[in-house]
């Protein structure tokens, strides 16, 4: 024993440098044996004699040294090392157990980096410019309403400017540039490219300075300035591969020949800021003069004056707007402006909040799940390893200090899933961030940073001391004599560790009901989404954004387009053609829509969202014509005007007095309604539909052209004809390609999407988890009970009748864990409330499908260990006593 | 001889650590044991080395204090006092002993008569 000691000691201190302690005594050992000898010999003994004599009273120099390395105790290194060396050594013992903790630990580990990473980026974050938190989204027609509605006019911007005291600049963008707006020449290929206009003092504003280059001067930003532009980072990489030398560079585009000014940084994305789901590749001066004409189209952007908060910024706006210009050289033209101003931040996630609280929520679950989980294996490993415990502490371990080794175990076994895990969320970052087709902002720009790795380390801790403490503190709290005695078969401690493992797995089970109920209702809401009538078919239609040369003239505008769409109908396969200036779920812009049949005040009418369109649109999306007819080639630019009105309008303005034929005022100009259709989703699935319009293109300026196909063949196999077409209109039709209505339904539904996927992901792992952990403890108490079920077979007890039991046993600790979980899941669902669509938060389907799944799952895990208990021959079971 | 040495009870050597350092002022490891040797007579089982633990024990305890200085016949070596503290425990410690030693003597003495009836 003492021996053994010595050995261990010798073992430490030869894989350590030695302490100063160890040093100090050697000094200490070795002046006292040179006293010695000079005194022995002083008494007369040879200097031999002397020394040998002085060894034998000092006693054994390693002796004196192991003494008193124990009376002044370990140092807490020397412990952690001797812990963490038993550690590996029981890992490797263990390698199934090691393994699957490992995994397990990875999945719960990395699910909740990766998560944190996208809920650090989102909502945490501060935006990627300077000083954020004082940068104000201002937002028209307090803030509903289609684009045109949320913007302002460019002598309202210049207004605002001047007579604002609280802003240090306000600064806008162009809000109707649509992707692929600008075609990039050079190289013999045209390719569209997305331009985007801002204010000379955008950038500045923001607090984005450019890499190489300048920013805009005044003078650009001038009528009749030579066009400049600055690159965005992105665009700069792979078109000029990251040239250095590219400031001064003329680059042609649209027919314009444009000088490269500068380069914008990594960091910033306009996109994803602004617009989620879309990338722009350069950046105009918006020529302020030239828009005067062109109505509303700006949003604004405020830096507030350091000690003015966002209260007192509204409370100026609202005294300000309503008496902005709309066009001063119209002042009799009332802008009608009103502002509803938010921190940026807010307004580009704020929205999210609640959906990434659940996200969180969900993934926090899986983690906690993880944590029982392990605390359970660690339990069953601790039964097993109770007598080795029950030896240590009759050697003298005291119970800290096997609470210690078992939180080192802990802490190795995480830290090692922490390691994968971070691997794992690296890679789940990666993905997400080149997903460009979520619309999510910011979303590109995910990363495991270091706010994530901190976190990391947080949860690493937390996660080993929760699942290591539990059978920690269970453990040293064993009765030695006990511990001893049980020969693991059934006897009291057993019992013990049993009641423990049970309540984990009840308890586990209740986390993945919620989990799963969550998930449930999510999936379903989705599904109602998926569902809802968005007042077109998305099936079978595609569009693709045609460059036709623009003419004022409406007629001639009609008779290019129309042209266009006889030689693309003749084209096989093709079943329907049409083109609208815009999509629904796409760019929008309002008008407003009225009567004077009624006593209406015109700003108290909801925005009208417009569509100018050819004939044959509204039958090639798909969109139903209720009563009246769609337009005709013969509503010529001369003849009378006609509109296209939308039930909800119709229900509005005629209510039941039917509306074709009357006189409706679109945009202060007198139209004949000739037509109801159906409400359109146009700003998402899940939005109510306001107010549309559809007007002739012959009549009314179109935005730009959509050419809109209903097809019987996959779209890809018509590119080629199509664009064959489009460029004998237009030979400089940029190389586009046809995007599936449906592509744009599912672009509009991504965020949804995302949450579900995600959500839906979290809740299997919980359930796999969780049915791991019944499975465990069931197949655990069969071993236990190998003898007993031995036993009653030989007194005659059947198959069914011994699976039964187990079965029940199985049933009953899941029943337990499913009616809590259940009457969590009603509380969590209540919280959860808002972010479901046309689904109620106690929607019968899930949370009958859920307790109906955990069932049959926990009935499932339970059957394997029953067939096994079922198979126990007798004569073994009892022989092996 | 040595096998009449007497074997020191647990305790006993940080006990006369602490009265040799208190009667002798400060002293390095060699001179305690050497001290405790004589004092006692020869007669009790020291090995020198042990004097160490209960040197590191004492002081971890803050009954003693030690620093590095020079011998009479200038060697290096660590000296070691008592503390305020190691007095006042050995005080306590004094008293117990003192009592102990005089409920043992009566004991045996009275197991003595016992035996001559």
């Amino acid at each position: 024993m003492i021996g053994w000691l010595r050995q261990l000691l010798n073992r430490l201190r030869s894989s350590f440098p030695s302490t100063s302690q160890d040093r100090e005594l050697d000094a200490e050992m070795a002046s006292h044996l040179e006293l010695a000898v000079e005194e022995n010999t002083k008494s007369g003994m040879s200097r031999e004699e002397a020394r040998r004599q002085a060894l034998i009273k000092f006693g054994g120099v390693e002796q004196a040294r192991a003494k008193q390395h124990e009376a002044r105790g370990f140092p807490g290194l020397d412990i952690l090392w001797l812990d963490l060396r038993y550690t590996f050594r029981a890992m490797r013992r263990d390698p199934v157990f090691t393994c699957v903790a490992i995994l397990i630990l990875t999945l719960g580990i990395g699910a909740n980096v990766a998560v944190f990473s996208v809920v650090n980026t989102i909502m945490l974050r501060p935006l990627p410019f300077y000083e954020p938190q004082q940068l104000v989204w201002i937002a028209g027609s307090k803030g509903v309403g289609g684009r045109s509605a949320q913007t302002y006019s460019s002598d309202a911007y210049k207004d605002f400017i001047v007579q604002n005291h609280v802003f240090e600049s306000v600064t806008a963008y162009f809000a109707f540039s649509t992707d692929d707006n600008l075609l990039l020449m050079g190289n013999g290929e045209l390719r569209p490219i997305t331009g985007i206009m801002v204010a000379q003092n955008f950038f500045e504003t923001l607090g984005v300075k450019p890499i190489i280059g300048r920013l805009f001067t005044a003078d650009e930003c001038k009528h009749n300035a030579a066009p400049v532009i600055l690159l965005g980072y992105g665009f700069w990489k792979q078109h000029f591969a990251a040239d250095p030398n590219i400031v001064g560079r003329a680059v042609r585009m649209s027919d314009q020949s444009m000088t490269v000014i500068g380069v914008l940084p990594e960091n910033f994305d306009f996109g994803s800021v602004f617009e989620p789901g879309s990338k722009v590749d350069v950046y105009g001066p918006a020529i302020l003069d030239d828009m005067e004409e062109w109505g509303n189209g700006l949003s604004l952007i405020g830096r507030l004056k350091p000690g003015v908060n966002i209260s007192q910024a509204q409370s100026e706006a609202d005294l300000l707007f309503p008496h902005l210009h709309f066009d001063l050289k119209h002042p009799n033209w009332g802008g009608n402006y009103s502002a509803k101003l938010t921190i940026l931040k807010e307004y580009v996630s704020g929205k999210l909040r609640r959906s990434l609280i659940v996200l969180w929520c969900a993934v926090g679950m899986i983690l906690l799940i993880v944590c029982v989980n392990l605390s359970n294996l660690m339990l069953a490993r601790a039964a097993a390893r109770s007598k080795e415990f029950a030896m240590r502490s009759a050697l003298g371990a005291g119970r800290g200090r096997l609470v210690r080794q078992l939180l080192t175990e802990s802490l190795v076994l995480s830290g090692t899933g922490a390691i994968f895990g971070l691997v794992l969320a690296f890679l789940i970052t990666s993905y997400l961030a080149h997903q460009g087709s979520i619309a999510l902002p910011l979303l590109n720009s995910v990363k495991v940073d270091g706010t994530a790795l901190a976190w990391t380390l947080f949860i690493t801790v937390a996660t080993a001391v929760i699942f290591g403490l539990a059978p920690g503190v269970k453990m040293s709290r064993n009765n030695l004599q006990d511990a001893l005695k049980d020969g693991g078969q059934g006897m009291s401690e057993g019992k013990k560790h049993e009641r423990l493992r049970s309540i984990l797995v009840v308890s586990e089970l209740a986390l993945a009901c919620v989990l799963l109920v969550g998930a449930g209702l999510l999936l379903h809401s989705f599904l109602r989404v998926l569902d809802v009538d968005l007042g077109f078919e998305p099936a079978r239609t595609a569009a693709i954004k045609a460059d036709l040369p623009y003419n004022n003239n409406g007629d001639q505008r009609g008779a290019i387009a129309r042209d266009m769409l006889q030689r693309i109908k003749a084209i096989p396969g093709i079943e329907a053609a049409g083109t609208s200036d815009n999509l629904p779920l796409g760019m929008n812009r309002n008008w407003s829509l009225g009567t004077h049949d009624k006593d209406y005040i015109q700003a108290h009418l909801p925005p009208t969202f417009v569509y100018v369109v050819t004939p044959g649109y509204l039958n090639a999306m798909g969109i139903r014509l209720i009563e009246g007819r769609d337009i005709s080639w013969q509503d010529a630019a001369g003849n009378q005007a006609v509109v296209i009105i939308n039930q909800k309008a119709a229900k509005f303005l005629w209510p039941g007095e039917g509306p074709i034929g009357r006189t409706a005022q679109v945009a202060s100009k007198d139209a004949t309604v000739i037509g109801v259709v159906a409400d359109v989703r146009e700003s998402s699935a899940e939005t109510e539909s306001g107010w549309q319009m559809y007007l002739p293109r012959t009549q009314f300026g179109p935005v730009g052209t959509q050419l809109v196909v209903r097809t019987s063949l996959p779209p890809e196999v018509l590119a080629s004809s199509v664009m064959s077409v489009l460029r004998s209109i237009n030979p400089e039709q940029p190389a586009v390609e046809f995007r599936t209505i449906q592509g744009i339904v599912d672009h509009s539904t991504s965020p949804r999407r995302f949450f579900v996927y995600l959500v839906g992901i979290f809740a299997v792992l919980g359930l796999v988890l969780a049915s791991l952990g019944i499975y465990g403890v069931i197949s655990y108490s069969v071993t236990r009970q190998t003898q007993e079920i031995g036993i009653r077979m030989a007194l005659g007890a059947t198959v069914s009748n011994v699976q039964f039991r187990v079965i029940a046993k199985t049933l009953r600790l899941a029943l337990i864990g499913i009616a809590l979980g259940a009457a969590a899941s009603f509380a969590m669902a209540q919280a959860i409330a808002s972010l479901l669509f046309a689904v109620h938060s106690n929607d019968p389907p899930t949370f009958t499908g859920t307790i109906l799944l955990l069932t049959c799952v926990a009935v499932l895990a339970g059957y394997l260990p029953a067939r096994r208990a079922s198979r126990i021959d007798p004569m073994i079971a009892l022989r092996n006593n | 001889m040595a096998d009449s040495k007497i074997d020191l009870l647990q305790g006993t050597l940080d006990l006369m650590v602490l009265q040799t350092l208190a009667a002798m002022g400060s002293l390095h490891g060699y001179g305690i044991a050497r001290r405790i040797e004589q004092v006692s007579g020869e007669e009790i089982l020291l090995n020198q080395g042990t004097i160490y633990a209960s040197l590191v024990r004492l002081q971890e305890r803050g009954w003693i204090s030690g620093e590095w200085g020079t011998s009479e016949n200038n060697r290096k070596a660590k000296f070691y006092s008592i503390t305020k503290k190691g007095r006042k425990q050995l005080a306590e410690d004094a008293v117990y002993w003192q009592r102990l030693s005089g409920v043992m003597r009566r004991v045996l003495a009275m197991q003595g008569e016992g035996g001559d009836e």
